[in-house]
């Protein structure tokens, strides 16, 4: 019953963030210099589409009106109208973020897979030669492009090892599940070192925790204590720094998208730039953020069930 | 002779979650230039957050609920934020506990000393640094010129709250607020550090409230004392007459926990029971839990701060009848031997 | 009972005027650095070609033959466009830094101290551009704002202040009850004075530490703008669009791709190291 009330409390927090990622949105099109209409078609436009493009933007209107628009189209789900596919900004987003969504889960999965068993080896084994290897990785991983990252992975296992495929999102689900490998791995690369770092900080407070001494004063192993004392501890800030990082992993996603050609709303986002399809790229750009404020929900209230410290309160 | 300091009937809240803590509940003191007054009591009385208040230094989100604070024949709390900052800080100065976090670690001392007379003061740079070394030196640091330079963290703990009593009077306030000044010393430096301001009291008659929750410190450098508990003045007069009179039981019994040097082992016997929960009204007396000379009045009945004697008062029913109190608070000496 | 408090040294402000103690981590990161940013300045000593004639005739061409590292799909020597690839965005990624650190510390500073409304209303508006992937959000910003360096510097700095704000305002509220900050409010000295000689000192370390992971980020907004193609323009040099342009022959000239992606990973472990030297010198963990 208190976790439902938290569950309600965190939901109504996200509503002045939403408003807001919508405000951030809306105004996007006023940033562009000059008019918006000619600049965004280029000078090759017709009078004709300039005109059309600042009638379905509402450019004429004062801007509290545009905005109602806006939101009044929004609430119905209309986030605006592509003019190059001449369809739904809704229908493309919808049509694409399928791609998009596996890969954020997937990468999530084998960014745990990998991150969490270093991070516990290195809390263990504080200050050896292990220790130190495991933390000069966020030191090298920070600066790595992750779309740099997913070049060198297409050379090393695609190309030359011909292991997976380097482009392309498959057509059934077994091929989803190999096109993805790469992708996911590269962005899964990306959020390593920041999961390391975080992990293994918060591993050692465990560590040095007065149960944890307690427990090896009870006489138990070290693996026994790694194993039934840390782990939950480890799930709990896994989740925790997970939830911090969304936004950056979400990020990612779109430029190791372009490097697969995996058919998201990342690559959505990049091709209606080029076809400077301003609606487009618009509805994108409000589906990554609900996107990441949706994860950061899911993450809170993970969050919350995992570790019973947590003030619901 | 007027006072400089005047509070009456002060009162502080800070809003908490699980409701409002009631942290001081109505202290009047005042204090007067040349004159030491001392406010002592166990953590939690109220008496550090009764001197912030004083100085409009109260922590988010504690607030004043009630009371005035009179500085120099003028009630501050009309006045408007910036004209209160201005009024109290020409008047009053205020030192704190632990020296390291009290100084600026990014700035020489000596610029510290010399702040104010440049900024608030408008004395010219040059003279200002001539009055920072003479406060240096006025307040015992050798060779001022060389330390003038030096980072807080250079220097010792002692040497450091000597800088921040020259920081308090280059603004030549007539009064100091010292919060625990002596606290984070050693016996020796301690000693060292209440002899500065002993005699700047003497020699340039500035005024001193001095909060501690160490009687010793009290004792050799206040002539007043107030004794708080519970957010509440318990009982005040003469620091001699207190100390070896008490007439509340509160402050026999903070007597009793003074460590006595004489003894091999330094005891710090602590008062039994725990301190009021500020949250709760209180309808009698806050010490009546803990008082080992309780009588049923004690816990109904909110005894008031009633003179006994002269320049003595007492909150406690059981003032005038001191002689009957149990042996063990009544007699600290007696309590002490059989520990 | 208040316990007496050993001398624990607190002192850690960027400014904390102790000898600049070196250690291993700071100078090989300096050093690094150093080595970078002299190699982007001297470039023209370091190479005679030229990073953008084209030379169609010698497209391609492998390593050696007086082009040290081969030519590109145009002909052009790709050590000098390495070298001069620095140059552009070593100095974006630097410059597209200041002005958020600028910017954010001053809001952060301002809304730390003062509280109330104004720190209230900025911390919602972090909350919401937080919210928005970096990426996204500086990719749809350059679109918006049209290519160029100047749109970079603009979309960096409109999404980059939110963490100096952040950052430093987290350090104020903290700074802000120490007795320092106290005693500065106690004696009555004007506000301004007490922010900038009392409270910047003191809260501005963790702020560069931070910038230094930052140039670190935003060299990476850049390269991957030019990547994308949205970079700085053509036919400037960048590591971003060398990448790009060398990811088609990544079967044949793998390097062209692998070796400007070392250069970057190289200055962000030079930049990592420092910002690791600094907080381990300021006894932070």
């Amino acid at each position: 019953m208190r976790y439902l009330a938290y569950v309600l409390r965190r939901l109504v927090a996200t509503v002045p963030v939403l408003f807001g990622i919508s405000l951030i949105v809306f105004f996007m099109i006023h940033l562009v210099p000059g008019d918006p209409a000619k600049t965004l078609l280029g000078i090759r436009a017709t009078d004709k589409a300039v005109a059309a493009l600042q009638k379905s933007f509402g450019l004429d209107k004062p801007l509290w009106e545009q905005y109602l628009d806006f939101m009044g189209r929004l609430a119905h789900g209309d986030l605006g109208r592509s003019f190059f596919y001449n369809v739904d900004a809704s229908e493309l987003v919808s049509g694409r973020l399928p791609a998009t969504l596996w890969l954020v889960v997937s990468a999530t999965v084998l960014a745990l897979l990998i991150s969490v068993p270093l991070a516990v080896l290195a809390a263990s084994r504080r200050g050896s030669a292990l220790d130190q290897v495991i933390r000069a990785v966020p030191l090298v991983g920070l600066g790595m492009p992750a779309f740099w990252v997913g070049i060198m992975l297409v050379l090393v296992f695609g190309l030359k090892l011909r292991l997976f495929p380097v482009s392309g999102f498959g057509d059934d689900v077994a091929g989803h599940l190999r096109s993805i490998v790469l992708p996911a791995l590269t962005v899964a690369l990306a959020l390593t070192p920041i999961l390391i770092r975080s992990l293994r900080t918060s591993m050692i407070a465990v560590l040095d925790s007065d149960y944890v001494v307690t427990a090896r004063a009870k006489g138990l192993t070290h693996r026994r204590i790694i194993l039934s004392h840390t782990l939950r501890n480890a799930a709990v800030s896994s989740v925790t720094v997970l939830g911090v990082n969304v936004a950056y992993l979400v990020g990612s996603t779109l430029v190791v998208e372009r490097v697969f050609a995996l058919p998201g709303i990342g690559t959505l986002m990049l091709d209606s730039i080029f076809n400077r399809d301003f609606a487009v790229v618009q509805a994108v750009t409000l589906v990554f953020a609900v996107m990441v404020v949706a994860i950061n929900l899911l993450t809170d209230l993970a969050h919350a069930a995992l570790d019973p410290r947590v003030e619901l309160s | 002779m007027t006072a400089l300091l005047e509070v009456h009937d002060l009162n502080v809240e800070i809003p908490l979650s699980s409701g409002r803590l009631h942290a001081v509940r109505g202290v009047s003191l005042s204090a007067s230039a040349g004159q030491a007054v001392g406010l002592v009591g166990e953590s939690g009385s109220g008496k550090s957050l009764t001197l912030r208040a004083v100085m409009d230094l109260l922590p988010v989100p504690a607030t004043i609920t009630g009371g005035t604070i009179v500085v120099n024949g003028v009630d501050v709390s009309r006045m408007s934020a910036k004209q209160r900052r201005e009024h109290l800080s020409s008047a009053m100065a205020m030192i704190f506990q632990d020296s390291l976090t009290a100084l600026n670690p990014t700035m020489r001392v000596g610029d510290q000393v010399a702040e104010v007379p440049v900024r608030r003061l408008g004395m010219s740079r040059s003279s200002a640094r001539a009055r920072a070394t003479e406060l240096l030196d006025q307040v015992g640091i050798k060779d001022p010129e060389r330390r003038y330079r030096a980072y807080p963290h250079e220097l010792s703990g002692g040497m450091r709250q000597r800088i921040c009593i020259a920081i308090a009077l280059s603004a030549e306030p007539g009064l100091i607020l010292a919060d625990e000044p002596t606290t984070a010393l050693d016996v020796t430096i301690q000693a060292q550090v209440l002899g500065v301001l002993a005699r700047l009291r003497r020699d340039q008659g500035v005024g001193l409230v001095l909060v501690t929750h160490d009687l010793a410190v009290i004792s050799g450098t206040c002539e007043h004392l107030n004794v708080m508990y519970g957010g509440r003045i318990v009982e005040d007069g003469p620091t001699g007459e207190l100390i070896h009179a008490p007439r509340h039981p509160y402050t026999a019994a903070l007597l009793r926990s003074v460590p006595d040097p004489d003894l091999p082992v330094h005891r710090l016997l602590s008062i039994a029971g725990a301190p009021p929960d500020l949250l709760e009204a209180i309808p009698g007396c806050a010490f009546a839990p803990r008082c080992p000379a309780v009588i049923d009045r004690c816990t109904t009945e909110q005894p008031p701060l009633a003179p006994i004697g002269r320049m003595r008062a007492s909150a406690c029913w059981r003032a005038h009848d001191h002689e009957h109190w149990p042996p063990d608070i009544a007699e600290p000496a007696a309590g002490e031997m059989r520990a | 009972m208040t316990t007496a408090v050993g001398p624990v040294a607190r002192g850690r402000g960027l400014a904390a005027r102790r000898p600049l103690r070196m250690n291993a981590t700071l100078a090989a990161g300096l050093a690094l650095l150093g080595a970078l940013v002299l190699a982007a300045v001297f470039a023209p000593l370091l190479t005679s070609w030229d990073p953008i004639e084209q030379d169609l005739s010698r497209s391609l061409q492998d390593p050696g033959n007086g082009h040290l590292l081969g030519t590109d799909q145009l002909g052009r020597d790709v050590f000098a466009r390495l070298l001069y690839g620095a140059r552009t965005d070593l100095r974006v990624g630097a410059l597209a830094v200041l002005f958020p650190f600028l910017i954010g510390g001053a809001l952060g500073l301002v809304a730390g101290w003062r509280g109330g409304w104004f720190d209230l209303v900025l911390m919602r508006v972090v909350d919401i551009v937080v919210a928005i992937p970096f990426f996204v959000l500086v990719i749809a910003l350059v679109f918006a704002l049209g290519s160029g360096t100047r749109s970079i510097y603009i979309a960096i700095t409109l999404v980059g202040w939110v963490a100096y704000a952040r950052i430093v305002r987290g350090e104020v509220l903290v700074a802000k009850e120490q007795e320092y900050a106290l005693a500065a409010r106690a004696s009555g000295l004007p506000t301004y004075r007490i922010l900038l000689r009392h409270l910047l000192p003191n809260v501005v370390l963790q702020a560069f530490v931070f910038s230094m992971s930052d140039i670190v980020l935003s060299i990476l907004a850049i390269v991957t703008l030019g990547y994308l193609g949205l970079g700085v323009p053509q036919p400037t040099p960048d590591w971003g669009s060398m990448i790009q342009e060398g990811q088609a022959f990544i079967f044949t000239k793998w390097y062209l791709a692998a070796v400007p992606g070392l250069a970057v990973v190289i200055t962000g472990l030079a930049l990592a190291l420092i910002a690791d030297g600094f907080v381990h010198r300021s006894g932070r963990r």
